[in-house]
């Protein structure tokens, strides 16, 4: 033995990923622990629950495995741990062993099938779902469901329908590029992107990926969609869906090989970006996990990549200031350490004031598709980004996902605030036009 | 006084809370058990028969009395992170829960106190009152989690317990539950008699359960300077302690982190340490802006004459903010470099440093063990961490003699046990090493006058007993 306190000699860190050492200073980094206020439901307590379920110390209950449901996967846990516990892989093998569990809540996990199935249904339903959205508008049908949703905010139903007609302003924008297109840059190129359309964000932020293509576009990027591109998998990892999202990964490797050479694989919603970036964790062959990385490792969130290439060329002034907030996605924030790019992206546009938002890195209670697999809860984490949102005077809150935008629109028409909800590279493609 | 309830006494106690309070509020769940079995240290636990979480006094009252009738011992616990084995509940007690309530009830600014429940964090009274000027000055490294009632009930301290002091001194009341359900209030401005609030500060939850806690609040200091300073050898750095402090000045806070802790806090959080050096040193003076440049650039002279290898200065808020996260969270980047870590809490005079902490290096290789050493070196109370493996049954005893041994040199130099991580569970034989017959004679008089039965958190604090607690392999409570 060597005594540090006399050697030179290194400090050898862990071989093993790092243990949770019961320090606590994720507890109060944790929505679910402060809604609850019960440690089964905090991160220290989940992954007391999940050695023992690895080890065999604990026979799954129903009591154990509705703790390990109820954790929204927004990884606030990993950012506060010093001891660097990966929670957020440790939660994805643990749901992957429960999965098929009879212990798991049925209706949970039929509404989240449901909406996995509808979210990476074919282009051409997906189609006929945003037409039928927008004849639906049209009728005023999504108002009395709306109503009705408003009612009755915590069941699954409610949730999903509050949220579907949250979503039918940005349904009624341009429609998603087809894949196989190419965008010109506008001026010599600079780079060469592949854009990432995903599966809820296809059909319905077709316009929030226009807004992508106009800005990079303008900053010199020729923008390409690849053909064969789908789902990223991350609900279905998240949700211990493994095979499920193993399959719809192999699938994205295969298309992005085939893209050719491209500089960044650009991803405009946050649970994407953070899926992809970290694909290798899905496989265990070599072969794959090495063409994992490659993609992984080209992941790059809009926002980050538009604060490299720079201010706009000829960025407009908006008649008035617009006052915006920027709430963190958890899986820009805490998944993939994007923080500062989007604010300085923000503050950087004419006509804009970011204003400073409380906490704006904890969850908006969206997590995926928790806010309708677990709407009570999900509401319960809202409440509090809400009423940090309602102490500020904006006009804009802004949030780099879609999941964060359609919960915090449908909980902002709810409450009845006036904010508008925009994804940043609106506001910044707003400044092109 | 002690209690010999039965699963059937427990159960009466679960069902009859869960017919008043509801199923949401009682668990008997073995994976919400499991959960409540430790606190903030790794090595022991003890599985409680039922967990509850009350949402008022009154609740509290209820739950308390409930257990006496049926003379279930029960434990208070507030965030879980003591470092003793507090909140572990013997026995077969039951855990409660007192995370619920954490609402701030009263700030009054001119009288410069606020009253508070017991499970809101230590930080987030401060964070409350700094739009004040004010804050609650006691600051564990554990404050961001860490609850006041379990600050109260460890008469806790932190970096600045140097300048500030301890818990004791900024409790002006508190509102405790008895052990038969008695709810008094003691403490308060201007009350004479026994000053009962500061006898119940540092009981550890074995008086009762306290459900209010009236603090002082304190003006935030008009100017802060910070620095780091960086020393070839521990020796250096804990003659420079010594001479700072005997030179006069008054740091808020001088901490010291050796090199393996450094390692971790280079790995969390990407500090820097230079080459070649085995001690930083954490000075921190704060009070009016006069003067504090030259109460720093002092010490920080002091530091240099004692070989200083580089000394910082914090440039602004954000740096110093970054050194003390990274100071703070330094138990939990030990995670870093161990599976577990054991922290130890001894108190030394601050002459005897180097001594010490060349016999704790001694004691850790004769047990084949690692040792990390961070600590409040201002007020001579060290904490060594002892890294092991808890998978280890062998390691573990070695890390339970080693931790002996090392309160025991703590003792053989004049200190004490217990800095401020409290005797708990893990240092109650301790106690009989550290005070006359006599002197426990007279604490356990006074704990059979406020706990007759035995209930309130059974064997944490003194020693013996007529009943022995067991723990198995593993540091595993074995009960009936
Ligand atoms: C990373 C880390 C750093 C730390 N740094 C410091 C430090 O710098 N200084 C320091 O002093 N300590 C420190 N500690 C130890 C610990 O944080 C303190 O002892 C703290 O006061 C415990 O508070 P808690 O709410 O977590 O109490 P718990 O662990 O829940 O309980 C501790 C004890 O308090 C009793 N208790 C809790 N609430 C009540 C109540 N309402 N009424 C009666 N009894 C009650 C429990 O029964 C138990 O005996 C640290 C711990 C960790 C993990
Ligand atoms: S912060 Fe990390 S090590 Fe500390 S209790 Fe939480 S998960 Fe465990
Ligand atoms: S992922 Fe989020 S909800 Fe889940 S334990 Fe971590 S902080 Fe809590």
């Amino acid at each position: 033995m060597t005594d540090p306190m006399t050697t030179d000699a290194p400090i050898p860190l862990l071989a093993t990923a790092p243990e949770c050492v019961h320090c606590g200073f994720c507890l109060p980094a944790c929505p679910t622990y402060d809604v609850l206020g019960t440690e089964m439901d905090s991160p220290r307590g989940r992954l007391a629950l999940m050695s023992a379920l690895e080890s065999g110390d604990l026979a799954p209950t129903r009591a154990a495995v509705g703790h390990l449901d109820a954790c929204l996967g927004c990884r606030a846990c990993e950012t506060a741990c010093p001891s660097g516990v990966p929670y957020g892989e440790r939660l994805e093998a643990t749901r992957a062993t429960l999965h098929d569990s009879p212990l798991r809540d049925r209706r949970a996990a039929q509404a989240s099938r449901w909406i996995r199935a509808a979210v990476t249904a074919p282009a051409w339903m997906q189609r006929l779902g945003a037409g039928g959205q927008r004849v639906l508008r049209a009728v005023g049908v999504d108002r009395l469901a709306e109503r009705w949703a408003a009612r009755h905010p915590d069941t699954h139903l409610g949730a999903a329908l509050s949220l579907w007609s949250a979503g039918s302003h940005w349904a009624a924008q341009r429609p998603s590029p087809a894949p196989g297109t190419t965008f010109a840059p506008s001026g010599p190129r600079r780079m060469r992107v592949a854009l990432h359309l995903g599966c809820m964000q296809r059909w319905m932020f077709g316009g929030v990926h226009r807004d992508t293509i106009d800005v990079l576009t303008a900053l010199g990027c020729e923008v390409v969609v690849p053909v064969g591109q789908g789902c990223c998998g991350a609900l279905a990892a998240h949700e211990g869906a493994a095979d499920e999202a193993r399959g719809w990964m192999r699938h994205n490797l295969d298309a992005y090989e085939r893209a050719g050479p491209f500089d960044a694989l650009v991803v405009n919603a946050a649970g994407c970006g953070s899926s992809l970036a970290d694909a290798a964790r899905l496989f265990d062959d070599d072969a794959t996990r090495e063409r994992a990385v490659a993609l992984g490792s080209r992941v790059r969130d809009v926002l980050d990549l538009v604060a490299e290439l720079g201010p706009l060329p000829h960025a407009r002034w908006t008649h008035r200031t617009q006052r915006v907030a920027y709430h963190d996605a958890c899986h820009l924030a805490h998944a993939q350490g994007v923080r500062a790019a989007p604010r300085r992206v923000l503050e950087g546009l004419p006509g804009l004031e970011l204003v400073a938002l409380a906490e704006a890195d904890r969850c908006c209670g969206s997590a995926g598709i928790y806010n309708v697999t677990q709407p009570a809860t999900a509401l319960a984490v809202l409440e509090g980004k809400l009423e940090r949102l309602a102490a500020l005077d904006i006009d804009v809150v802004a949030a780099g996902n879609p999941g964060c935008l359609l919960q915090l629109e449908a909980g902002a028409r709810r409450a009845g605030h006036t904010w508008r909800l925009a994804h940043p590279i609106e506001l910044v493609a707003g400044r092109l036009r | 006084m002690e209690s010999m309830s039965t699963t059937h006494d427990r159960s009466a106690v679960l069902a009859a809370l869960t017919a008043r309070l509801g199923a949401e509020r009682v668990t008997s769940d073995v994976a919400d058990l499991l959960v409540y079995a430790s606190d903030g240290s790794t090595l022991h636990d003890a599985t409680p028969a039922g967990v509850v979480f009350p949402e008022s006094t009154a609740e509290v009252v209820d739950i308390v009395t409930t257990c006496a009738a049926h003379g279930v011992p029960f434990v208070a616990r507030g965030s879980g992170t003591g470092l003793s084995g507090g909140a572990m509940a013997l026995d077969g007690g039951i855990v409660v829960a007192l995370n619920r309530l954490r609402r701030i009830l009263d700030v009054d600014v001119p009288n410069r106190c606020a009253r508070v429940q017991p499970g809101v964090a230590n930080l987030a009274i401060s964070r409350a009152v700094e739009h004040h000027g004010l804050h609650y000055a006691p600051d564990p490294s554990s404050q961001a989690v860490c609850s006041i009632g379990g600050n109260v009930a460890h008469n806790s301290g932190g970096p600045h317990t140097l300048k500030n002091g301890v818990t004791v001194n900024h409790v002006l009341g508190l509102q405790i539950v008895l052990s038969d359900g008695t709810l008094v209030d003691v403490g308060g401005p201007e009350r004479p008699g026994y000053d009962l609030a500061a006898l119940i500060t540092g009981s550890e939850g074995t008086f009762g359960i306290v459900t209010e806690v009236t603090v002082k609040l304190s003006p935030l200091p008009e100017g802060v300077r910070t620095a780091i300073a960086a020393f070839a050898t521990i020796d250096d750095a804990s003659h420079a302690v010594t001479s700072v402090i005997a030179g006069g000045l008054m740091p808020a806070a001088l901490e010291m982190l050796d090199r393996v802790v450094v390692a971790a806090l280079e790995a969390a959080f990407g500090l820097t340490f230079p080459p070649g050096a085995a001690a930083l040193l954490l000075l921190e003076c704060d009070g009016p802006e006069d003067g504090l440049d030259d109460e720093i650039s002092r010490a920080v002279d002091i530091c240099r004459e004692h070989g200083a290898l580089e000394v910082r200065l914090a440039r602004d808020d954000n740096e110093r903010a970054a050194l003390w996260t990274a100071r703070k969270k330094a138990f939990g980047a030990l995670g870093r470099i161990a599976r577990n870590y054991c922290t130890q809490d001894g108190v030394i005079p601050r002459t005897k440093l180097p001594e010490m902490l060349r016999r704790v290096g001694e004691i850790a290789d004769r047990h084949r063990l690692r040792v990390a050493n961070v600590f409040h070196a201002g007020d001579g109370n060290l904490h060594p961490c002892i890294l092991f493996d808890d998978r280890d049954a062998d390691e573990r005893a070695r890390v339970v003699s080693a931790g002996r041994e090392i309160l025991d040199v703590c003792l053989e130099l004049g200190g004490s046990l217990s800095g401020e991580h409290g005797i708990g569970i893990e240092k109650r034989e301790a106690m009989a090493r550290m005070f006359a017959e006599d002197d426990l004679a007279v604490m356990r008089a006074l704990r059979e006058a406020l706990d007759p039965l035995g209930l309130c958190n059974p064997h944490k604090v003194l020693p013996g007993g007529s009943r022995c607690v067991e723990l198995g392999p593993g540091g595993k409570q074995v009960h009936a």
